[in-house]
């Protein structure tokens, strides 16, 4: 095949004979030279493995040491996180990562997928390619930069200005909102009926309401039998500066959308536009082109985007750290607005202060257990997420 | 007859547009969209309020004094005069220099490997989703890592090379997945017309690939130096803590600060921010920090995206 394409003067410099293998070849170094090359290469890309290998092993090896020698009747129902004197409750650190990624969730959800629905449906190509732009600055913004407004500006002028009282209300009508959205949507994608009996929608409506009034007296009981905060004192125009699991979750939120932004957006970008057109030309308008086709069309994006903000939130250190009440030891608390430290701010807390963790026993193995709980759980989320991305690709 | 028709037709061709584009007609879909718009309007806002607020809390600082503050060094009392941000600038300059040292050149290797190289096996499969999951990775957990490394190998003591490295590692995943998404770019028209002239592999990246990925590569590159610059939490398990560099002789050159203890930017601020509860002077000069920092990071980010933006639209 070769000796048919290659004239024989570009191969043999004036020898004119036919190409053989050796001779199209070339020089043997510069064979030599490629695979020299391809190896410098390959060693660049083991480098990442390399350093996954040697995250798992240095979490795993100390964090098998304060597995093997804690009691573990130590780790739970105690009063709260004191690594420097042997307490290490872990509910303490989990409920607070737990309220911290939630109130975020609430933050950068509706605000993200918004901004993602307006950008990719809405927007016109010069609105996009304005706005678009400030969302990304908005992505770069250090988290320690995040952590000051949390806790100078978000605490002090939104939080404790609202007021306790105040978010309870806001945070109970978010939830019914929430409920009785998802749980149309939800409805309509099981059942795509439109003729429904009154009574059935009667009955699915109270079904609903016992459901959000199930949990709001779960919140309400979290927040007045099992926590210990004083939701009675009269805080409601006591500004304060000083920490709170809420101002830090609502700063670990601002940080966490434009991720969920972004995400969702190229789900959107990746539902072909027949389903558009078509839908268009069936004579639905643009809303319900949008709810009816986009996006159930791009649920899989949508969760994946919701999965990687919450195992961000999670992650997120500096802003809990800084704005989140609890800079060195925490108690036990279920309410937002008391002070607490989660896991990442646990790990964060225990490494300052001292100049080589120091403390009693095993507190330095503790920092690598916290670490390997926090690993394992953003790793399940992330791969988690990773199937919902690529059932969206495997779809169109 | 016919007329009557007609104009029945007409009538309820008139009533149908009506019942379609009478304003106010679409509410479910106006309010809709502008839900959405609201959505993305708050999260502008907040970005907005962010930056109004902190050159508010920064503002004494930054009129009086920038310069001197700029060249300062870390006091105990904000009311010193030579209170400033030197040495963090100094640590986030070196932590730069590890990232684009150690970074840059790993990560795009890696990248050309995985797009130009790699075969089908179960070690490509491998090493790509090694590479997805360490993006995924809290940047704490990195700090874990380095912890681990390098301070315990080094009788406890955190230098500025246990800082860089770590940071370095932290952001390789970035730049091996944007730069891998800009070579995959590359049309292969281009690669199959290098080949056509009896290039080699190596030839076809270094002529074709590279050149037309640079714009690509260079925007990721911006983007994970810029969270380099800005991370703080890796740092704060590594050790790295304020007030402790001792800048010898003010030198940036001098090779000798690599073993030494070292500070940076966003720990001048946590710093800062924790100093505020004893003396609220403090709030102020970190708020003038993250000024700064905010500055550096803002240009390096829309460098990056208009560069991207500028080449999308030119490759249309």
């Amino acid at each position: 095949m070769a000796n048919i394409s290659i004239p024989p003067t570009l191969v043999g410099s004036a020898r004119r004979e036919r190409p053989t293998i050796e001779s199209l070849a070339g020089p043997r170094s510069r064979a030599r030279k490629e695979k020299f090359i391809r190896s410098i290469f390959f060693s660049a890309a083991l480098v990442s493995i390399a350093i996954s290998a040697l995250i798992v092993i240095s979490l795993v090896r100390e964090a098998s040491v304060f597995i093997f020698e804690i009691e573990w009747a130590q780790t739970w129902g105690q009063n709260g996180w004191f690594p420097r004197t042997g307490t290490y409750d872990m509910p303490t650190l989990l409920v607070s990562s737990l309220i911290v990624t939630v109130v975020a969730m609430l933050v950068a959800g509706p605000l993200g997928l918004g901004s993602a629905i307006y950008l990719s449906e809405y927007a016109s190509r010069r609105t996009r390619a304005f706005l678009k732009p400030v969302l990304e600055v908005l992505a770069g913004v250090p988290s320690v930069v995040l952590g000051f407004f949390a806790l100078f500006f978000i605490s002090p002028q939104v939080i404790e200005r609202i007021g306790r009282n105040g978010w309870w209300v806001i945070g109970a009508v978010m939830v019914v909102v929430y409920v009785l959205l998802v749980g149309g949507w939800a409805r309509r994608l099981v059942k795509r009926d439109i003729e429904t009996p009154i009574a059935v929608q009667l009955k699915r409506v109270a079904t609903l309401t016992v459901l959000v009034a199930t949990g709001l007296v779960l919140i309400w009981w979290v927040n007045n039998v099992a926590g210990s905060s004083d939701v009675a004192s009269p805080d409601f125009f006591s500004v304060k500066r000083s920490g709170q699991l809420a101002a830090a979750a609502v700063g670990v939120g601002i940080l966490t959308i434009p991720l969920v932004a972004s995400v969702s957006e190229d789900a959107l970008a990746s539902v072909p536009d027949e389903l558009r057109t078509a839908s268009a030309g069936l004579g639905a308008r643009k809303f319900t082109t949008t709810v009816q086709v986009v996006l159930p069309a791009a649920v899989s994006g949508i969760v994946a985007a919701f999965i990687i903000g919450i195992s961000r939130a999670l992650g997120e250190t500096m802003v809990v750290f800084m704005a989140g009440g609890a800079a060195d030891a925490a108690q036990f608390t279920s309410s937002p607005f008391d002070g607490g430290l989660t896991m990442t701010a646990g790990m964060a807390s225990l490494a300052t202060g001292t100049d080589n963790v120091v403390g009693e026993g095993l507190t330095f193995q503790s920092l690598y257990f916290v670490g390997l709980v926090l690993f394992v759980l953003t790793l399940a989320l992330n791969i988690a997420a990773g199937r919902f991305v690529s059932r969206v690709r495997e779809q169109y | 007859m016919a007329l009557t028709t007609v104009g029945g037709a007409s009538n309820a061709t008139r009533r149908v547009e009506d019942e379609i584009f009478r304003r106010g007609r679409d509410l479910k879909g106006t309010s809709f969209r502008s839900l959405m718009l609201s959505a993305l309007g708050v999260s502008i806002l907040i970005l907005i309020v962010l930056i109004v607020d902190v050159f508010v809390d920064g503002w004494s600082v930054l009129s009086t004094r920038l310069p001197d503050f700029i060249t300062g060094t870390l006091r105990s009392q904000s009311s010193s005069d030579a209170l400033g941000i030197s040495q963090g600038l100094l640590g986030s300059l070196w932590i730069a220099v590890f990232v684009t040292v150690l970074s840059f050149p790993i990560g795009v290797a890696a990248a050309i490997y995985l797009e130009e190289y790699a075969p089908r096996n179960l070690l490509t499969k491998t090493i790509d989703i090694a590479i997805r999951n360490l993006a995924g990775v809290p940047s704490v957990v990195y700090g874990l890592l380095g912890l681990f490394l390098f301070v315990q190998t080094n009788n406890g003591n955190s230098t500025l090379y246990a800082g860089g490295i770590t940071l370095a590692i932290l952001v390789l995943p970035i730049v091996v997945i944007t730069s891998a998404e800009a070579i995959r770019a590359v049309p292969s028209s281009l690669r199959q017309g290098a080949y056509g002239v009896g290039a080699t592999k190596w030839d076809v990246i270094r002529t074709q690939i590279l050149p037309f990925a640079a714009p690509g590569i260079l925007t990721g590159s911006l983007l994970s130096l810029s969270r380099a610059v800005g991370e703080a939490a890796p740092l704060i398990l590594v050790g790295a803590i304020t007030g402790r560099l001792a800048p010898r002789g003010g030198s940036f050159v001098s090779l000798d600060q690599l073993g030494d203890r070292f500070t940076a930017m966003p720990i001048v601020i946590v710093g800062w921010v924790q100093e505020s509860g004893r003396d609220p002077g403090f709030a102020a000069a970190a708020g003038a920090a993250i000024v700064v920092l905010l500055a550096l990071v803002v240009m390096m980010n829309s460098v990056a995206v208009t560069l991207r933006n500028y080449f999308e639209n030119k490759r249309g």
